[in-house]
């Protein structure tokens, strides 16, 4: 049996499982609360800030992804302060690295250009990093662009919890953090990648792309195949 | 009752965003009755006017003469729309920003030349070292990202404008596109 | 040796004295000393005898004398004082207020006893707190007593640890750990190497009680690699306690059993974070996790974990021997007992300090400290390292203890105090802090990893003069979001230095916008050409 949480989002009244997340209750609510790191069927890591919402008055942010339900919570998803943080947010991911959304791949098929537009920011006013940052294309089939990559991480959990190979990891610290294979060698001498491509599928933005496609054919993850995958697993092929 | 006075300017930009202004079509010809056109890639007129009460700027600010442009643009004009991505955020001209301007010109105008091999130094405006938005050098009233935006963002922003509203496009403009 | 002992010579051999040479002078000086022929003399390897910027240093005892900057053909002088000390003879220092305004528990064996020697230890009283505990206490009177004491994380954050203790003991898991952070990272901050150089086997006895305390058998050391030494002396204190039954199996010849590893950091100011630190201890990037769960529900690997600093551990076996009310005594009603601070910066007497909570800034800085150096104005005290803020010179009498330093926009942290005077420029601190930050973020979330070089590129544009007052709203704006919106304490208290800046030297941010000037002239727009 399960334990029954009733809690607000926004002033409405919700009902929940014990265990389930902010983020989950508010999305089967119909409550929209913008996240890029997060994807259903892997783990939670709370990096990309962008879910934070506040609990009680108390003032103190969390991250919706990885804040568990509890009884008469009172949750602000939505506030002008909020929108604020979820905005500078956005501006920072813009500035840290060389997003163009025009000459990108994933142009229109980009979470952070779809929530910059959702979150109304029109412009960046921070400063920007310009950094110099390379592409991979030593894969036969796929290539990496680190112009675009926003350290969501969600190519390293789905090649580790779900593909099972790990190609993918982090490397590298602060500003200088990259996602990279096997140990920061090319992509296409890989001996663990399986080529399966699911990182491809997950990738938010336009950092993990197919070769060989034009934009217009760059879609991503229409449907999302993780929540089937585990199911797959957790309970064996039917009979 | 007087016109308000419009211009657009191009900077360092591909003039898209013209183009895309040109696809109002027949809007264009309301746009012309309801505002003077002043000064514009689009007309003969060579210097910039003062008194001006709304101008898109396309283009980010790359050169020497561009910066010198906008600051005059910035006195004389009362609203002053960064319009298109490379005003909003140097987009296609701030890709150079990483490489530095020696690198630059060096790959453009010794490595893959063939013929005349040298950085030219008379005629063609001097590079600063970085592309900027225009809001990095002077203040923007109104932001309209999108490369380009489209004609219907344009028609919907000058159709504020022109009546002396401030526009709210922000949850219709997206960066690209 | 036979006979009574007479007289000794306490060379420092921690870090900082050693650096300057105090492993010759010990030397130099044994072999002088033997040549001349005093049977009831003994030349002694100590650890840290507090004024580190003065080494190296010799304390005669029991005279007390202390010989700053001594050189190994100097310590013929040395023979002669050892040569005249009598037990009668009155202490004599030219710096009896440094030492005569301390307290010591943490450090009260420090520059005292041998490091190395577990007799040492021993004979001075340690490992009897591990005896009585295992002997003669439940855990539950063990936790009792921390928490009499009113003992609070040292670390830096101020968590009452006998709470803390309580919520490990009350956890269950298939095994727990207790770990000690000697991560210790902050700019200017050196407390936890000097404990763990000068008296090891105390944070081990304190690790070992908190063990039997909560139930937990294995035990971790999570200290920097940038401390060679203190690592060397831990293994070594931790291979003497093995041999000697007071870590392993039966500890003390009672059924318990706690031992303990060290682990190595690799050089990441993060993972002082106690989820990083858990990461790293396990092997994995050190990069913290969103909490809850707590270490205390679910650490390392999983399993109910205790994580106190060093200075923490090091106070408990006191606690246990002297009782917890009698640490309750000193301090203040919510910070309780004494807090060691590594003094540093434009001060005439820098090194290692520990005092009573409660006493102000302004007795350990003149007092203590000896004053500003070159007799100059004292502008701003930093405190808490790269989380903590810059406390001017109006707030000097504000008392040292956790919820004062939080008031007035600093924090405790783990007891880094550089004293700055009016040759600092304070946008140069925040910029040098900001910097700091931005090379030790982790790079996970968002906030601190772009936030933090934000902050500094726009601080650096005030700095060389570029800056606008737009650029000025833009650093509050964004110090605003990075506080709040970080994973980890790091990027949350990461604009510190810059919003206790803001706050208190906002006449300098505004010079350098403004007039284009550095008052201090310090910043690089003080070297600008001004256009006529």
């Amino acid at each position: 049996m399960t334990t029954v949480h009733t809690l607000t989002i926004d002033g409405a009244e919700v009902a929940a499982a014990d265990g389930q997340t902010v983020l989950e209750v508010a999305r089967e609510h119909g409550i929209d609360i913008p996240t890029l790191c997060h994807l259903e069927g892997l783990s939670d890591v709370g990096a990309c800030r962008l879910c934070l919402v506040e609990v009680g008055g108390s003032g103190k942010l969390v991250a919706a992804c990885v804040t568990r339900v509890e009884e008469g919570m009172e949750v602000t998803a939505h506030s002008e302060l909020l929108a604020e943080h979820r905005r500078t947010i956005v501006e920072m991911l813009f500035l840290e690295r060389n997003h163009i959304c025009s000459v990108c791949v994933a142009n229109n098929h980009c979470k952070l250009q779809d929530i910059a537009q959702d979150l109304g920011v029109d412009h960046l006013d921070l400063p920007a990093v310009n950094p110099d940052v390379g592409v991979d294309a030593s894969h036969a089939l796929f290539a990496v662009d680190h112009n675009r990559c926003i350290m969501c991480t969600r190519c390293v959990r789905v090649c580790d919890e779900i593909e099972g190979a790990h190609t993918w990891d982090v490397m590298g610290r602060g500003l200088a953090a990259r996602v990279v294979t096997d140990l920061g060698t090319p992509w296409g001498t890989s001996p663990t990648c399986t080529s399966c491509g699911k990182c491809v599928q997950v990738c938010p933005t336009g950092a993990l792309f197919e070769k060989g496609r034009s934009v217009a054919e760059g879609a991503k993850h229409r449907r999302p195949f993780l929540p089937h995958l585990r199911l797959i697993r957790d309970e064996g092929p039917r009979s | 009752m007087t016109r308000p006075r419009l211009a657009t300017v191009w900077l360092d930009g591909c003039s898209g965003c013209h183009m895309s202004f040109l696809d109002l079509d027949e809007r264009l010809i309301e746009i012309g009755e309801r505002a003077d056109l002043v000064y514009s890639p689009l007309v003969d007129v060579k210097a910039y006017p003062a008194g001006v009460d709304v101008c898109l700027v396309e283009g980010a600010v790359a050169s020497e003469e561009d910066l010198t442009k906008i600051r005059v643009i910035r006195e004389r004009t009362r609203v002053l729309v960064s319009f298109g991505d490379c005003a909003v955020t140097s987009n296609v001209p701030g890709m150079r920003n990483s490489i530095g301007v020696g690198p630059l010109l060096e790959r453009a105008y010794l490595d893959n030349a063939t013929l005349n091999q040298q950085v030219p130094s008379e005629v063609v405006p001097k590079l600063l070292p970085k592309a900027m938005p225009v809001h990095a050098v002077v203040d923007v009233d109104v932001f309209l990202p999108g490369c380009p935006p489209s004609a219907d963002l344009i028609y919907a922003a000058l159709d504020d404008l022109l009546a002396g509203r401030r526009p709210d496009l922000s949850r219709r403009a997206r960066f690209g596109s | 040796m036979t006979g009574v002992l007479r007289a000794t010579a306490q060379v420092c051999q921690a870090a900082s004295c050693l650096a300057v040479g105090s492993e010759q002078v010990l030397q130099a000086l044994a072999g002088r000393v033997e040549r001349s022929g005093l049977a009831d003399v003994v030349v002694k390897r100590v650890g840290c005898l507090g004024l580190c910027a003065a080494g190296p240093l010799v304390r005669i005892g029991p005279t007390g004398a202390l010989f700053e900057r001594v050189s190994p053909e100097g310590t013929g002088g040395l023979v002669a004082a050892l040569r005249d000390a009598t037990s009668t003879a009155t202490p004599v220092s030219p710096l009896a207020p440094f030492f005569a305004r301390q307290v010591r528990v943490v450090t009260e064996n420090s520059g005292r006893i041998d490091p190395e020697n577990l007799n040492d230890y021993v004979a001075s009283g340690g490992y009897q707190a591990l005896r009585t505990a295992l002997t003669s206490m439940t855990p539950a009177e063990v936790i009792e007593q921390v928490r009499r004491s009113g003992l609070r994380g040292r670390g830096g954050a101020g968590y009452p640890t006998g709470l803390k203790w309580l919520t490990v003991a009350k956890s269950t898991g298939e095994g727990k750990y207790v770990i000690c952070n000697a991560d210790e990272g902050d700019p200017g901050a050196f407390m936890d190497r000097c404990v763990l150089e000068s008296d090891p086997h105390r944070v081990l006895e304190g690790m070992a009680i908190a063990g039997y305390a909560v139930g937990a058998s294995k035990g971790y050391v999570y200290c920097r690699a940038e401390y060679p030494l203190a690592v060397a002396r831990l293994r070594t204190a931790i291979r003497q306690a093995r041999q000697a039954g007071l870590l392993g199996v039966d500890l003390a010849e009672t059924p318990c059993g706690f031992d303990i590893e060290v682990r190595l950091g690799a050089g990441a100011f993060v993972c002082g974070e106690e989820t990083a630190l858990i990461a790293s201890v396990e092997g994995k990037r050190g990069t913290p996790r969103p909490r809850p769960p707590y270490p205390a529900a679910a650490g390392l690997w999983g399993q109910p974990t205790l994580i106190n600093n060093v200075e923490t551990f090091a106070n408990v076996p006191t606690i246990i021997r002297r009782g917890g009310e009698w640490l309750a005594r000193m301090g203040t009603e919510k910070s309780r007992g004494t807090k060691v601070f590594a003094l540093a910066g434009r001060v005439v007497n820098v090194g290692l300090v520990e005092v009573p909570m409660g006493i102000s800034l302004r007795e350990v800085v003149y007092d203590i400290g000896g004053g500003v150096v070159d007799g100059r104005s004292l502008k701003a005290v930093q405190t808490g390292g790269a989380s903590g803020g810059c406390i001017p010179a109006e707030y000097l009498d504000v008392p040292l203890d956790y919820e004062s330093l939080t008031a007035i926009g600093s924090m405790m942290g783990s007891g880094g105090m550089i004293v700055m005077d009016d040759t600092v420029c304070m946008v140069d601190v925040a910029r040098y802090f900001m910097d700091f930050c931005r090379e030790e973020s982790c790079g996970k979330c968002v906030p601190c990893r772009v936030g933090t070089t934000q902050l500094h590129m726009l601080l650096t544009r005030i700095a060389d003069g570029d800056a606008t007052l737009t650029d000025l709203a833009r650093l509050q704006r964004l110090c605003g979001t990075v506080q709040r919106t970080s994973l980890c304490g790091l990027g949350q208290a990461a604009p510190n230095p810059v919003v206790s800046t803001l706050r208190y030297f906002r006449d300098e941010y505004l010079a350098h916008i403004e007039d284009r000037t550095c008052p201090a002239g310090v910043c690089p727009v003080a070297q600008r050409k001004v256009v006529p």
